[in-house]
């Protein structure tokens, strides 16, 4: 999920902190984020609209948690009754094989990929290229990070990060041609060349965004129509579906698909919503000879009756991204993890067993603006705090450390004699007290008062 | 006549003893006797913010020890953020006294939330000719619900409240974020600082003591010299008082 999965990092620095430095001292990237802020105030409003559905689509994302594996058992013979082959995969590894195999065995040449944060999760489209495939992403913006070597930096707006300018440049290395820097032409240069890999392909990837129990439905969202391309011309389409996609009725996506629209773009419903239930049948004229679907775990079953369940009823609708403070001005590359924004700060320690993205959490003004806009109402900001006390491991050296100053701290201000004594040192020392140059860098630092207000209170009162 | 404890916050005790004093003001104003109870210290949240919820729920207890007591009828702070941390933190923080905090928790207020909420005030007698812009403070507005009760009590005394663009978009301090992410942070309160200034506004006003901090640091040092002056709500509030 990190930097060794061959990704060119963009956005430098070490750990969290200094890329969000280079981010914000980034020029050609803040001119980028100005279409963040567009993007953000409109799908803000048009989210505001429905407040009612934020509670219905809240309770069934919470009665599918109640009872996950018997959603998975039901949906897994559904799906199964309609034709559907399905595989679980404990881990990213396990899901990579699974479909490197089913490539394999057919044969397959070139596999043409839907955008997808689960194939994203697992690193596929390095596997199938290591497993000597072409793989091609065919979102738009998905194939502009592709080309670049990149990896996408917001969930839904793959290359927010770029400027039009930059865009231009990576196509125009891909078209071995000039290209203008007008949307429309670069669009169709990418159009036509893409056209010519759907017809070249042998399997279609994609991921899921909801998967019925009830009636064996698997329903993807997409603005380009590049998803129903992918599950309908190839002869194979393999889907993969971490857990948490299971939803119980294929009813309640009239709650959960115009919420997850509004919140992910603005849009009342996407361009195309694509419903599919099982590979082409006898007399029809349309879809694969057969579809796969692998179910993705990936850590996320541990999580049920944890404090961070909840994480799992996320819809990956990215508006928890577009009202951050602080991804709004670094970015997703700043976060180096597949899962950015808040979301990102949360599930990506999670998703690694605390092995990745421990110091995420810190870079939280814990504003929790992200609880406010999540549709689905993760407590995304009280998750952020407590994962700074349940990350990393309470036994490393810093943690040590930052332990037993707090605890002598706490162990002083729990008594009014202590607190008394240690602001007296303040005060003595005019403020003066080492570790304070991060903030007075940028900013000044106002002293202690002469007097503070307990002695005025108490010379007042006598 | 309503007794309230004065929760006074370290921030305002040691830092801006002026607001304390003009937090006690604005509530007699309001028709208030406030009482201040010596043995409170902090609430804690320095260290919850940093990881180290055994830490802050010591202190959580002390503040327990002293402010669960019928002495009074509720608890006032001139923070939201504190005032969120005994509200909302508090009872999920103690699991050995849980039914405690929820007692202590259902008494505590932030100031213009108690004025407006509790006591129904809106004019409290003060007078003021000035414009000022509202900076709503995370933890009030997303933990407690406010951001009406500010902008009524100013208008109430006469202030022409102009709005910022997006006056709910957190100024960067966060407590030790303001520290680990230097960069970002100040990068926010420029943005905070900017969309204040486009209002031409005198004052920008918060009701929290830690923002008004970060953001008074950040404008004496580069802001835009036409920024409004940030100022607590109860020391704006207080300086219209008949004296």
């Amino acid at each position: 999920m990190s930097a060794h999965d061959g990704h060119a990092i963009t956005t430098p620095g070490a750990d969290f902190r200094e890329r969000t430095a280079s981010a914000v001292a980034d020029p050609v990237l803040q001119q980028a984020l100005h279409n963040l802020d567009r993007r953000f105030r409109t799908a803000s409003e048009a989210a505001a609209a429905h407040p009612g559905r934020k509670e219905r689509a809240a309770a069934i994302r919470r009665e599918t948690l109640r009872d996950l594996d018997g959603w998975l058992d039901r949906l897994e013979a559904a799906l199964t009754a309609r034709g559907v082959h399905v595989y679980r995969a404990a881990t990213p590894a396990e899901a990579r094989r699974t479909i490197v195999d089913l490539a394999r065995a057919r044969g397959a040449r070139t596999v043409v990929k839907s955008k997808s944060m689960a194939t994203e999760e697992i690193d596929l489209g390095n596997a199938l290229v290591d497993a000597g495939l072409t793989s091609i992403e065919t979102d738009l913006g998905e194939y502009i990070v592709q080309l670049a070597g990149e990896r996408p930096s917001h969930m839904i707006t793959p290359a927010i990060h770029k400027t039009l300018a930059q865009i231009r440049d990576v196509l125009a290395a891909e078209a071995n041609r000039e290209l203008p820097v007008d949307r429309e032409a670069l669009t169709e240069w990418a159009h036509q060349r893409l056209r010519g890999e759907f017809l070249r392909a042998d399997i279609g990837v994609t991921g899921v965004n909801f998967a019925a129990a009830d009636t064996g439905t698997l329903v993807l969202v997409t603005n380009e129509g590049n998803g129903r391309f992918c599950t309908t011309w190839p002869r194979t389409h393999i889907a993969l579906m971490p857990v948490e996609k299971v939803i119980p009725r294929l009813a309640d996506t009239g709650v959960l698909l115009p919420l997850l629209t509004t919140h992910a773009t603005g849009q009342s419903l996407s361009n195309y919503v694509t419903m599919l239930s099982g590979p082409r049948r006898e007399g029809e004229a349309d879809g694969p000879d057969e579809l796969h679907v692998v179910f993705l775990d990936n850590r996320r079953r541990t999580l049920l009756g944890t404090k961070y369940e909840e994480m799992l009823a996320c819809i990956r609708c990215g508006a928890c991204l577009n009202v951050c403070p602080v991804y709004r001005n670094v970015s997703g590359h700043a976060y180096d993890a597949v899962y950015s924004g808040p979301m990102g700060k949360v599930l990506t320690p999670l998703l690694s067993g605390g092995a990745e993205g421990t110091d995420l959490p810190y870079g939280s003004s814990l504003c929790h603006a992200c609880s406010d806009a999540c549709p689905v109402r993760i407590p995304l900001g009280d998750m952020i705090l407590s994962l700074r006390a349940d990350v990393p491991a309470p036994q490393s050296a810093p943690r040590r450390r930052r332990r037993v100053f707090w605890t002598v701290w706490s162990r002083a201000w729990a008594t009014p004699s202590g607190y008394r004594a240690t602001t007296a040192i303040g005060r003595i020392s005019r403020g003066k007290v080492p570790g304070l140059r991060a903030w007075t860098a940028t900013r000044d630092l106002p002293r202690p008062a002469r007097r503070s207000f307990r002695d005025r209170w108490a010379e007042e009162h006598r | 006549m309503p007794k309230v404890a004065l929760f006074v916050t370290c921030v305002a005790d040691q830092v801006f003893p002026e607001t304390a004093a003009a937090t006690v003001r604005v509530l007699e104003a309001a028709g208030v006797e406030v009482v201040f109870p010596e043995q409170q210290t902090c609430c804690g949240q320095p260290a919850l913010t940093a990881g180290e919820p055994g830490a802050a729920a010591r202190l959580a207890r002390h503040h327990l020890d002293v402010f669960d007591s019928r002495a009074f009828d509720a608890v006032v702070a001139p923070s939201g953020s504190c005032t969120a941390m005994v509200c909302h933190h508090y009872p999920e923080l103690l699991t050995d006294g849980h039914d405690r905090a929820v007692s202590v928790a259902a008494r505590t207020y932030e100031l213009t939330q108690y004025l407006v909420d509790v006591l129904g005030v809106v004019d409290i007698g003060a007078r003021l000719d000035t414009t000022v812009t509202v900076h709503d403070a995370c933890h009030g507005l997303r933990n407690l619900g406010l951001g009406s009760q500010a902008r009524r009590l100013l208008e109430a005394a006469g202030a022409t409240v102009v709005e910022m663009s997006e006056p709910d978009t957190c100024c960067g301090f966060g407590g030790v974020f303001s520290f680990g992410f230097p960069e970002v942070s100040t990068r926010l309160a420029d943005a905070k600082l900017g969309h204040a200034a486009t209002t031409k506004a005198r004052y920008l006003v918060s009701g929290d003591l830690a923002c008004l901090m970060h953001l008074e640091g950040r404008r004496t040092r580069v802001g835009p010299p036409t920024s409004p002056e940030p100022i607590h709500i109860a020391e704006l509030l207080a300086s219209g008082l008949p004296a």
